[in-house]
Parts: C-alpha cells; sequence; structure tokens
C-alpha cells in the first residue's frame, strides 16, 4: 500500500525531528501520562472480557451481548461504527488491536474484510453444521449470523401480484414511471447488482439497470422506508427494499391498529431465486482471546441467539433448525439465490460503476 | 542571576530575544504539525495512481459533482452572508420591538446539526410528509419535489449563518455607535453609513464567519446524503464504502484541500487589506430607532428567521419525540448527556487555549513559516469528517505501533493502543478539526487590537505573558467566548471522528443519532437529536447572555 509507506516514512522523519526538538523533559512527561494510560485502558485479561467492533447497530446487538455476559459471565466491550471506519481503523491499530470480532452487515463488507487480512480462518465443527456453506467464507474467516432478502413491495390497490415476476422485469416499460428506488450509494443495493452481473452479464445488467433509471418516478431515496412510504403515498407503484424495513413499517401500522398499504413480493421465484444478504461475524487476525471469541461465535450460531438476532431485526435465522419469527413467517417461504454471496464483495466495484454509467444516482 | 533576569526580561541579551521568539514559534509550528500529519497522509494517496477510477469518474460523473458543489458553495455563501450581516446590523445597530431577544434568539439555529435540520424538513415537507400530503387533500395533483439544490441550500444557510451572524455582531458591537454617528454627521444616510463605514469595519469578522462556513459546507455528508445530492464529499465515500478504494477517496479529498487552501489564502489576503483596530470595547449606547412600517419589516424579518430555522423544526422534532419517547428514553441518556458534555467542554478548552497561545504568538513573532503553520492548522475543518478521522487512526495507529506501544512495553505496561481508542487520541482529533473554528473568531478580535496598546505595556516593562494575562486576555474576551461557544457546540454535533476514535462506552448523543438516521429510524432519531438540541441551547445561552 502507498499510501502506508509513504506516510510512513514521513512520520518516522517527523515524529524523530519532534523528539530531538522536545529533548528529554518531554520524553519523561510522556512517559508518565502513558503509565496513567496503560491502567486506564490496559489490554483485556485471558479470559473473561471479549472486545467487539461492530458494524451491526448497538440496539440490533447489544441485547445478545447482554445475553451472553449472563449466561457465561465473559464480559463484552464494543464501539459501533460504519463497516469501512472500523476496517481501517484494525488495519491502522495491526497486532495492537484490542478487537478480538469484527461484525458486520453486507456480504460485500465481509467479504472485504476477509481480503484485506483482517479476519483469521476459524475450524469449528459446530459452525459447519449450524451455518449454510453459502453462507460462510470459503476459507472460514467469517460466518452469517443473520439472513434478510432483498424484496419488491408493491402496493396492492394499483399493482395486482401477477404482473411482477423478477429484478429483471422492472425494467420494462409497463414500469414507467412507477418505480422507486434507493440510492445506489447503498450497499444492498450495490451488492444486488452485483449479483445481477453474476447472473446475467454485465451488458445485460447495464440494460436492466438503465430500464430501472427510465422507470423512477422520483429521484433515488437515501433509505428503504422513505422509499416504501413514496409507494404508500402514491409517488410510486413498487420499489425494492430489505425484508426487515419492511417488517418495522409493518410493525408501526399494526401497533396503531392499521394495516399497511403494502405488500412483499418474492421475486425470481422461477429462476435462480431471490436475492439475499446477511450480516455476520469474524475472528481478527490478532485477537487477544481467540478461543473465547470463537465460542462467541458458535454461541451466536446456535438455539435462542439465532432467535434473538432475527427477531430484534425481523430478520431470518441462518441456522436451517431455528425458525423464524410469526411475522416474518407470514410474509411467506420462497427460494433463495445461493449463489456464493462472496460474489456480492468480488464484484461490488464493478456494480458501482456499471451504475454510475446507466445513470442510477 | 537576579541580574540574568531583569536582563532577559528587558530582552537586553539579544541571544536570549531569539530563543524566546522561537519558543513562541515553536507554538503555531507544533500546531501545524498535528494537523499536517493527518493531512499529509490523506495527500500522500497520490503516490499511486488510480487512473481507472479517475477515468470512471470523468467519463461520468466528474463535471456533475463539481457543478453540484460549486453551486452548493455559491447558494450557502450568499445566503450566509446575506443574512449573517443584514441580522447582525439589524440586532446591534438598530431598534426594533423585541430587538433585545432577537438578537440572542438568531443565534439559537447553531445548535441545530444540519444532518438534523435535513432529515426534519424532508420529513416535513417531502412527498409523503403531512404538508404536502395535507395539500394533495385539496388539490389532488399537488407534487412538488423539495429533494432540490435550492431546499438543501437553504437548509445549509438556515444552520449556517450563525457563524457570520455571531462575529459579524461582535464586530457591530465592538466598532461602537461613534462610528455610525460620526459618519451620518459627515453626511451619510444609513445605507451609506452601513455600507461605507460599518460593513468594510467589519469585514475581517464577516470574511472569517463565511469561510467557517464554507469549510462546513464542503465537509457536510449528513445532509447532502439525505437528499440524495451528489457532491464531492459524496463521491469521495463512494469510493471509499462502494469501490473499497480509500485511496482514491483520499485523493478526491486532497481535491478538497484544495478549494480550502484558496479559501484561506483568500481570506487572509482579504484580511491585511481590511485592518480594522480598535483599541476598547464601547457600547451602543445610541442605537437607530426604526420608524412606521420600519420596524414592523425588521421585526418580522428576524423573527421569521428564528421561526423558520429554529421553532418550526424543534415542534417537529418534539412531535415525532411525543410518539416515540417511551420507547428510545432511557436512564442510558444521562450517561450519553455526560459524555457530550465532557467531550465538548474537554475540547473546547483545549482548541480555545491553542488558538489563544497561536494568535498570541503570531501578533508578535509571526514569520513565513509559522504563517505557512497557520494556514495548515486552519484545513483539518474543511475535511470530511470521516475523511480526517481515517487520516487520524492511520497516523495514531502508526505512532502507536513504532513508538507509543514499545515505550508502554518498556515501562512494563501491555499492549493497549494508546492513542486510538483512548481520550488523548479523541481529543487531539477534535485539535485536528476545530482549531480553525477557534482560530475565526480569536484571530478577528485579536487583530482588532491597536498595536500601540502592547507596544505600550512593553515599553513599561511587562513581559510576554503578563501582556497576555493583563492586557490581552480581558479585551479578548468576547471573541474567546464566542471561540469557546462555537467549539462546544461543534464537538457536540461531531459525528464521524467520535465514532471512529471514542473509547470503549463513550457513546455520545452524535453517536445514538447516527445509530439511528442509518437505519432510516429518523422517528426515534428525534429523540437524541432533540436531547442535542436543547444541550446545545445551553452553552448558546449561556454564552449570549455572557457576551452581551
Amino acid at each position: 500500500m502507498g499510501i502506508k509507506t509513504f506516510s510512513q516514512s514521513l512520520l518516522t522523519a517527523a515524529a524523530v525531528s519532534l523528539v530531538v526538538a522536545c529533548g528529554g523533559e518531554k520524553a519523561v512527561a510522556e512517559a508518565a501520562k502513558e503509565q496513567t494510560n496503560t491502567t486506564a485502558h490496559e489490554a483485556p485479561a485471558e479470559t473473561g472480557e471479549l472486545v467487539v467492533y461492530s458494524a451491526r447497530k448497538e440496539h440490533l446487538i447489544k441485547p445478545l451481548f447482554d445475553r451472553y455476559t449472563a449466561e457465561t459471565g465473559v464480559d463484552i466491550k464494543y464501539v459501533t461504527d460504519k463497516a469501512a471506519p472500523l476496517l481501517t481503523r484494525l488495519q491502522a491499530e495491526g497486532e495492537n488491536t484490542p478487537a478480538d470480532l469484527l461484525i458486520t452487515v453486507d456480504a460485500g463488507n465481509l467479504w472485504y474484510a476477509a481480503d484485506q487480512g483482517v479476519l483469521s480462518p476459524v475450524e469449528s465443527e459446530t459452525l459447519e453444521a449450524n451455518i449454510p456453506s453459502y453462507l460462510q467464507d470459503p476459507e472460514n474467516r467469517w460466518f452469517a449470523i443473520s439472513k434478510r432478502a432483498r424484496v419488491i413491495v408493491y402496493s396492492p390497490e394499483r399493482v395486482s401480484p401477477e404482473e411482477l415476476s423478477t429484478y429483471e422485469a422492472l425494467a420494462d416499460p409497463q414500469w414507467e414511471g412507477r418505480l422507486c428506488l434507493r440510492t445506489s450509494k447503498k450497499v444492498y443495493n450495490q451488492s444486488l447488482v452485483a449479483t445481477l452481473i453474476e447472473a446475467n452479464g454485465e451488458d445485460k445488467t447495464e440494460e436492466v439497470v438503465e430500464g430501472w433509471v427510465q422507470n423512477l418516478a422520483a429521484p433515488p431515496f437515501s433509505n428503504d422506508t422513505q422509499t416504501m412510504q413514496a409507494v404508500i403515498a402514491g409517488q410510486c407503484d413498487v420499489a425494492i427494499v430489505n425484508t426487515y424495513y419492511f417488517g418495522r413499517l409493518e410493525k408501526a401500522a399494526l401497533d396503531k391498529g392499521e394495516t399497511l398499504p403494502l405488500k412483499i413480493f418474492f421475486s425470481n421465484q422461477d429462476d435462480r431465486g431471490i436475492h439475499v444478504n446477511v450480516s455476520g461475524v469474524g475472528v481478527t487476525a490478532n485477537a487477544k482471546n481467540r478461543e473465547q471469541a470463537v465460542k462467541f461465535v458458535e454461541w451466536l450460531s446456535d438455539g435462542e441467539a439465532q432467535s434473538m438476532l432475527a427477531d430484534l431485526n425481523q430478520e431470518f435465522p441462518v441456522n436451517p433448525t431455528i425458525e423464524a419469527s410469526e411475522e416474518v413467517k407470514s410474509w411467506g417461504s420462497f427460494k433463495e439465490d445461493d449463489v456464493d454471496i462472496t460474489i456480492a464483495g468480488q464484484r461490488q466495484a464493478e456494480a458501482v460503476m456499471l451504475m454510475d454509467k446507466a445513470g442510477y444516482r | 542571576m537576579i541580574e540574568a533576569v531583569t536582563l532577559a526580561r528587558r530582552g537586553r541579551s539579544p541571544r536570549r530575544v531569539v530563543f524566546r521568539q522561537w519558543c513562541w514559534r515553536l507554538i503555531p509550528l507544533l500546531a501545524g504539525f498535528l494537523v499536517l500529519m493527518p493531512v499529509a497522509v490523506i495527500v500522500s494517496s497520490w503516490s499511486d495512481s488510480q487512473a481507472d477510477v479517475w477515468r470512471h469518474l470523468y467519463h461520468t460523473q466528474l463535471f456533475n459533482l463539481l457543478q453540484n458543489t460549486l453551486i452548493m458553495l455559491f447558494g450557502v455563501g450568499l445566503g450566509v452572508t446575506v443574512l449573517g450581516v443584514s441580522l447582525a446590523w439589524l440586532a446591534t445597530v438598530c431598534d426594533f420591538p423585541g430587538r433585545r431577544y432577537c438578537e440572542w434568539a438568531l443565534m439559537l439555529p447553531l445548535a441545530m446539526p444540519t444532518y438534523v435540520l435535513a432529515f426534519v424538513v424532508l420529513g416535513q415537507w417531502d412527498f409523503m410528509g403531512p404538508v404536502q400530503v395535507l395539500l394533495r387533500q385539496w388539490h389532488s395533483d399537488f407534487r412538488v419535489d423539495v429533494r432540490h439544490p435550492l431546499t438543501i441550500i437553504a437548509i445549509m444557510t438556515g444552520v449556517l449563518y450563525p457563524y457570520v451572524y455571531m462575529l459579524a455582531r461582535s464586530a457591530f458591537v465592538t466598532q461602537g455607535s461613534d462610528v455610525t454617528e460620526a459618519s451620518r454627521m459627515l453626511g451619510l444616510n444609513l445605507w451609506q453609513s452601513f455600507f461605507k463605514v460599518s460593513l468594510p469595519m467589519a469585514r475581517p469578522a464577516i470574511i472569517a464567519g463565511l469561510s467557517l462556513a464554507l469549510m462546513e459546507t464542503l465537509a457536510d455528508f449528513g445532509a447532502v446524503s439525505v437528499f440524495n445530492y451528489d457532491t464531492f464529499t459524496t463521491a469521495i465515500y463512494k469510493s471509499w464504502f462502494g469501490l473499497f478504494n480509500l485511496q482514491a477517496a483520499a485523493q478526491l479529498a486532497s481535491l478538497l484541500l484544495l478549494f480550502v487552501v484558496m479559501a484561506l489564502m483568500t481570506e487572509r489576503y482579504a484580511r491585511n487589506n481590511g485592518r480594522d483596530e480598535q483599541g476598547r470595547r464601547s457600547q451602543h449606547r445610541f442605537r437607530i430607532v426604526l420608524t412606521g412600517s420600519k420596524r414592523y419589516l425588521a421585526a418580522f424579518y428576524c423573527w421569521s428567521i428564528v421561526l423558520l430555522c429554529f421553532v418550526l423544526p424543534l415542534i417537529q422534532l418534539a412531535v415525532w419525540c411525543l410518539d416515540i419517547y417511551s420507547l428510545e428514553l432511557d436512564s442510558r441518556y444521562w450517561q450519553l448527556l455526560e459524555h457530550t458534555l465532557m467531550l465538548g467542554v474537554g475540547a473546547a478548552l483545549l482548541v480555545v487555549a491553542s488558538s489563544l497561545l497561536i494568535a498570541f504568538s503570531q501578533r508578535g513573532y509571526a514569520n513565513g513559516l509559522t504563517r505557512g503553520a497557520v494556514m495548515v492548522a486552519g484545513m483539518g475543518y474543511a475535511l470530511p469528517g470521516s475523511v480526517l478521522a481515517v487520516g487520524v487512526v492511520l497516523c495514531f495507529g502508526y505512532l502507536d505501533r513504532e513508538w507509543l506501544v514499545p515505550l508502554q512495553q518498556w515501562f512494563g505496561g501491555g499492549t493497549a493502543p494508546v492513542l486510538t481508542g483512548g481520550l488523548i487520541g479523541l481529543l487531539l482529533a477534535y485539535f485536528v478539526r476545530f482549531l480553525a473554528v477557534a482560530m475565526g473568531p480569536v484571530e478577528s478580535s485579536i487583530e482588532r487590537i491597536r498595536p500601540s496598546l502592547p507596544e505600550a505595556a512593553r515599553l513599561l516593562g511587562s513581559s510576554q505573558w503578563r501582556l497576555l494575562f493583563k492586557v490581552y486576555l480581558p479585551m479578548l474576551r468576547p471573541g474567546i467566548l464566542t471561540a469557546l461557544l462555537l467549539v462546544l457546540v461543534d464537538v457536540m454535533k461531531e459525528m464521524p471522528a467520535t465514532l471512529l476514535l471514542r473509547p470503549f462506552g463513550w457513546d455520545t448523543l452524535a453517536v445514538r443519532i447516527f445509530e439511528m438516521t442509518s437505519e432510516g429510524e429518523w422517528q426515534r432519531a428525534a429523540v437524541p437529536a432533540l436531547t442535542l438540541v436543547l444541550v446545545g441551547l445551553v452553552p448558546v445561552i449561556v454564552m449570549i447572555r455572557k457576551s452581551r
């Protein structure tokens, strides 16, 4: 990495000059400061503590940490942020990192973290048994812990489900002025388009995306919830969103005693199946509490943890023996695209550029 | 011994003098160096060309990005200048009904983070928002897309005009009424006196405020992403998150720096050409009392700005909170609040104290090198928060790995990083980001001190430190208060660096807002957002009362 070597040499030079300039006194003061610091955040002890960097939001993961602490007495410390900054922090900290685990959403991000070498392989029979092979890294550097589908939602007043079939078909002229999409900057759309490229090739996919753009009723929205609200308000008739966003709106409506004027359609059921994405976890390459970390991942892949993870965010469990919540099951069963989800990462940059070319903002 | 000290104090030993000069010069150099580290990491991204990304950008978006960014800069620049200056002048020089309340109420929008106002406006006025739904009931075809560049400009202006307003106001206050009176006695009318006398005299302050507002506009990611408006910042994030290309992202970010260097140079140039010095702080004893319809127009103008930029969004937030507070509000909020305030106050003290030392050193001992260092030190503000945070993390990670952790181990400590994930690291990051915010008001008020005053003090044998505490500090009080307030509020609103560098468990209100907005749960975000705005109000009000 050019950026690193250059900045390193620069910083070394700078640090040397700084030390020379400041002389002895400063160094002593510095050292004293360090000492107080060490006591302030000492490295975790061999057992009894885990440190997690999480791109899954606090309210969707903390209940699990609390439960694990209650069951095992292992204390879990965590910070949350977006995936890319967390990854950069892991890389910058190198072998000094306090993090034992990285939790993130989207297969592309997991693939990239593994690709950058911050995660380490975990050989575990429990994990192999609990998590289907297409939902984990071929080299076992990360494992999915929850699953969501990217579905088509439609207004049952203005659209009959027979009109719908595939993601690709939303590019047809019949949807002109009736489609709403979230921005192409969101990773869920990037992963979706990456799998479209994998299935249909680049040229066909570009046509599809151009078709979508032509059919848009409004410029792309900044999030899934807003996109669905546009359908509800009648600005458009169909949209592509993640299942749990739909679940949240449905729940909010139910709480108010209303029914949501939206329905889910599982697309591509007659060909490869619907696009699914995951949130997942990996043990870091420099984990200080590796054994403990592996145990935690195993715990996450089974039993109550799976239900909790899924139910917190109305997602699907990845462990096939665990059932989804009643609400989630009420959306119906479906066939999912079981393409290796690392494709989402490998083809992500390609997908982003393709969407730029097609004018999808 | 005593003799030597006296000699040195009187500045008779040339070697001592030179030594002391360099000691003072070390302060801005150190500050410049601190900011330069992360900036250098970002600029060093050019060592490796990312030709395909650039080719791609050139063929698809580059022109559009530039255009969008320039439109926004121009619009916000014009907006904040017109609003900020006109309001400041009305509120300090004229008198109209409710002026006394308006004078401080106009600063309130400062407590509103841009991203919060953006999601409130969108929630209220978009196609599915209550306003348009209501309008459609009367007129079923009613359709307006508020996701328009003008809306974004209006939002940014609404949040950022207080920078210009505050600085211009304190300039008008220090000008005193004698200036206006003198000019009017010499035959200028009200407008002429404003444009020919008051305005040119306040120019350094206005430009300082304007450049803060523009840098914030350049670095904004929250508001533009809520509106899905493509600017340089969004392109940076796209290259980083979407193309997995941190280097191209850093290259794009370094282009932003180019904008900033140009802006800062213009600022210096404008300031040097418009020196105004005023030794004493005079009060406006005589205001121009507006008469007839003018007084009501002035009152209407000021109050409608307060209403639109602050009261209405606040009401909307409160309404959302009512729906949701039972789900969201719990004992954790005390802790979030505590962390937010502690970080804010700590950073404000650190940053303002440093900026004071820097400005003071510049006043006495500036040379080409230190001027350059001060300019570099101001650049941190214009970088998009996340990019700066990454620059900081890369530097800190490096320092930890190569220097601090080995040193720590040598003293028998563990391998935990010292800077990344530590409080010191976070405070340093705030320093890098917000030094420019403090430098603006401190520098512009130090410039208004007539050099004859410190010169007189020096002639009377006062030491440099004594000069700082006895002469400068009392005269700089309004400027220092403004700086403290600005940094405090800015740190409380700051999101990306806090997210990336906070120690375990140090969640703040802004972190909570991030958790909610990034999941699209705007209603739930209203609770931490409202809390943040209300907490931000406390320092704003305290400082306003003191700065009167």
